[in-house]
């Protein structure tokens, strides 16, 4: 087997574990600082997270954050990037960094995209010649982008998928891992995660775990999922995945970024999570609260003279009201960006109150108090979200 | 308020103390006021805005925004500084947004239409002053008829619009009387007349005898006057006004025509320039440090270049067709040239975004459509543009503002 070289410590920390479900606290070691885990990390696809600079990133408290190998590779050319002293400096951002595959995108531009042994060949959204992106180019381009975690490029099918292209794909996924770790040339500055695939079905997972864990990685991903799969599958896909992923490795799930669905993956023993949502919804003028969210671009907002959530202390709840930001939303971006700050100081807490309560060992009651007051109003939390947690011990009352 | 002068030749240095509900606020002048949409900074949240330096003591907010929220601000009632969560600014109201364009023809003997993002308002009289009572501005421009400023309006619109602003004011000065919530507000009396003489002296002469706390000098907007009209006009206006009221000027921005209207006796100016230059994707990089050596330093190295240094001519021409608004004062980062360029946006700026970002970043941001390049260009064109005032301040202290001006002059020729 390829092995990605022995990192001096392990990743993950484990600081406390639930006595109930599978949820820990812990820390990742990563290059750019220690950051406190179960982690929700914004998407920054561009080198940007989305109108905040990378000071109001840090001053949120985010010690890690996405960037996009398509997407950047793209524009403005990994190259480039390099030059500027990797995706770091050019986005003057202290902290870590991961950088997607671009494998994703084989799902999100399918019409421009084409897949092979050999990789997947791009057509690119803003013109050029064809790309293929191999493993090899792959890490090519994060190694030139410079993120502390890199991940496999992997084979993608939607989750909804069906068929002998499933197979293919997590068999494929697994290939393509050896070729990445044998591309990969800076295993001791950059850790590289491998991708779990093998869709919905349950004996095409276990069967990518078992292949993955053989290889050395410092990290697993489970990709594939938050596809538009019904929840009951893809809950049971998390939780058969953390089953059979080593304790000691940190777990990624990627493309998830709910509250609820948050909680219940921590609880089902994921470490990590990105996801769009939290920063796109805000500019869609939806803000984050622990009962929802608030469409602030509403009427019923216009004369509503309190802040978006009275218990936040993030700096836009502390300054505005919702009357004046659905008022600003007509006139002036800087509401969006207060919006996105709010969202992402939403997440930040969140995550920071699930570790928290872990650590204290009430992880379980903070869980059916997060339920009480998500769904307390709208006739109790959702099926799947009571039987996932029913399933690691955590009744909801 | 109290308007001080030092007496400095040239211009009116001096400063705007006792602003305020607190009267803690003070403005230096000559001096901006700080551009608002709707009472943010564009594209700034407050913490992006507080990184800015030299940000001014007045907040610039234009009515029709808040026009389109009267119910709202009439039911919040405590006004519409700390509605926009800054209760402590000071926040001047003026009737325009120097931004969007205001259609000619709507304006009635007892009307002035405003234009908001749901369209157009029609104001009276008695309306405006009822939603300047629920802003609770601590300055605002009276209602006035500007709409001269097409280039074709002739010398009996441009009585109408000194007959209608007079009598605008003159209600407004009445109701103002009547209004508990107005008595710490400062009138601004805009002084119209379009391009006659006698309307503009006419105009100035008569709100001068007015208890009005400032002027206005309205109907400036646009390029359709003469350059020569419109500063003989300025002068003429500044000097029948008394020395111990402030004068605003509306629709100038650019710096070389700020340092002609400052020579002729006005003080504020908006800062809708520095807005500008970032919607269409440029920074402020012209030189405005009148240092012992001013050939030496900073026009060479930041992009303004002497046209017969600089490339082709071909590469001029594709610059200026991207944005026909260009002014040679700034750099449109756009520009493909820039696209390796890890120099900041400006060297030497102490800026956010000049201290940390290259223009390289900034162009990508750019051509990818992210919004931080309008936060990040905007931080950096604000504090350039009030650090070109704070230079002029100082130039007029240290009896430097011929050096300033020759300065500005020589890169307001470049490119051109």
């Amino acid at each position: 087997m390829a092995a990605a070289g022995p990192a001096p410590v392990p990743v993950l920390r484990i600081v406390a574990e639930c006595g109930r479900s599978r949820a820990r606290a812990g820390e990742l070691r990563l290059p750019h600082g220690s950051v406190p885990c179960p982690v929700f990390m914004p998407v920054g696809t561009r080198g940007t997270a989305k109108g905040l600079t990378a000071a109001q990133l840090a001053a949120l408290g985010c010690r890690i954050c996405l960037g996009n190998t398509f997407h950047l590779g793209t524009r403005p050319g990994s190259e480039l990037v390099r030059r500027a002293g990797g995706l770091h400096g050019f986005m003057d951002w202290p902290h870590n960094l991961l950088t997607d595959s671009g494998g994703f995108q084989m799902v999100s531009l399918l019409e421009l995209s084409e897949v092979s042994e050999e990789g997947v060949r791009f057509q690119p959204p803003h013109g050029g010649e064809q790309i293929l992106l191999s493993p090899e180019k792959s890490m090519e381009i994060q190694n030139a982008l410079g993120a502390d975690i890199v991940m496999q490029l992997d084979d993608v099918v939607s989750s909804t998928t069906t068929g002998p292209r499933v197979e293919e794909a997590m068999s494929r996924s697994v290939r393509w891992l050896d070729r990445c770790v044998a591309a990969h040339a800076r295993p001791q500055q950059q850790l590289l995660f491998a991708i779990v695939q093998g869709g919905l079905d349950p004996d095409l997972r276990l069967r990518c775990i078992r292949a993955m864990t053989q290889r050395d990685v410092p990290g697993f991903a489970i990709g594939g999922l938050s596809g538009g799969e019904a929840k009951a599958r893809f809950w049971r896909t998390v939780k058969l995945s953390t089953e059979h992923l080593p304790r000691d490795k940190p777990r990624y799930l990627m493309g998830v970024g709910y509250a609820t669905d948050l909680v219940v993956c921590v609880a089902l023993g994921c470490d990590m999570f990105d996801c769009v949502f939290p920063t796109r919804t805000a500019r869609f003028g939806s803000a984050l609260v622990p009962w929802g969210s608030l469409q602030l671009k509403n009427q019923q907002f216009a004369k509503d003279f309190r802040p978006i959530d009275a218990d936040c202390g993030c700096p836009t709840c502390q300054r505005y009201s919702r009357a004046y930001l659905h008022a600003l939303l007509r006139s002036n971006t800087a509401a969006l960006h207060l919006l996105t700050l709010h969202n992402i100081a939403y997440q930040m807490k969140l995550m920071g109150s699930i570790r928290d309560s872990i650590v204290q060992q009430r992880f379980p009651e903070f869980v059916r108090e997060f339920m009480d007051t998500m769904y307390g109003g709208r006739g109790g939390p959702p099926a799947w979200a009571r039987e996932a947690l029913e399933s690691v011990g955590i009744t909801l009352g | 308020m109290r308007l001080k002068l030092l007496g400095a030749g040239g211009g009116r240095l001096g400063s705007l103390a006792g602003l305020g509900r607190g009267g803690a606020g003070a403005l230096a002048l000559p001096g901006c006021l700080l551009y608002t949409r709707t009472g943010a900074a564009p594209h700034l949240s407050h913490d992006t805005l507080r990184e800015v330096r030299g940000v001014p003591g007045v907040a610039h907010i234009a009515l029709p925004a808040l026009a389109e929220i009267h119910d709202v601000l009439e039911e919040y009632k405590e006004g519409a500084a700390k509605f926009m969560g800054m209760p402590d600014a000071v926040i001047y109201c003026s009737l325009h947004d120097p931004v969007t364009p205001c259609p000619s023809g709507y304006n009635t003997n007892k009307t002035v239409s405003l234009w908001g993002s749901s369209g157009r308002m029609e104001m009276t009289a008695s309306k405006f002053m009822d939603i300047q009572r629920a802003i609770q501005p601590d300055w605002f421009q009276c209602i006035s008829d500007g709409d001269t400023i097409s280039g074709e309006a002739g010398r009996k619109r441009a009585k109408k619009s000194v007959d209608r602003s007079l009598s605008f004011l003159d209600i407004c000065l009445q109701l103002q009387e009547k209004s508990p919530e107005l008595q710490g507000s400062v009138m601004f009396g805009a002084i119209e007349g379009g391009d006659i003489l006698e309307e503009r002296l006419r105009s100035a002469r008569e709100t001068a005898k007015r208890p009005v706390g400032g002027f206005l000098l309205d109907g400036f907007q646009g390029s359709a006057m003469a350059k020569e009209t419109k500063l003989k006009l300025i002068a003429s206006v500044t000097a029948e006004l008394p020395e111990d009221k402030p004068r605003i000027i509306h629709g100038v921005g650019k710096p070389d025509e700020v340092l002609e209207c400052i020579e002729r006796g006005v003080d504020i100016f908006e800062s809708f320039f520095p807005f500008q230059v970032t919607e269409r994707g440029c920074a402020l990089v012209f030189s405005y440090d009148c240092h012992p050596d001013p050939e030496a330093t900073v026009l060479t190295q930041n992009g303004i270049q002497d046209p017969e240094k600089n490339g082709t001519q071909e590469d001029q021409e594709e610059v200026s067709k991207a944005d026909p608004e260009m002014t040679p004062f700034e750099i449109s980062l756009k520009d493909k040239k820039y696209h390796d360029d890890f120099g900041p946006l400006l060297e030497g700026c102490s800026c956010y975004c000049c201290q940390r970002h290259t223009r390289a970043y900034v162009h990508h941001l750019l051509v990818t459509n992210e919004l931080l390049a309008g936060v990040l260009l905007m931080m950096h064109n604000f504090q350039h543009y009030f650090g070109f005032f704070s230079a002029v301040r100082d130039a007029l202290r240290d009896s430097k503002l011929d050096q300033l001006k020759e300065l500005i002059f020589r890169q307001a020729l470049q490119r051109q």
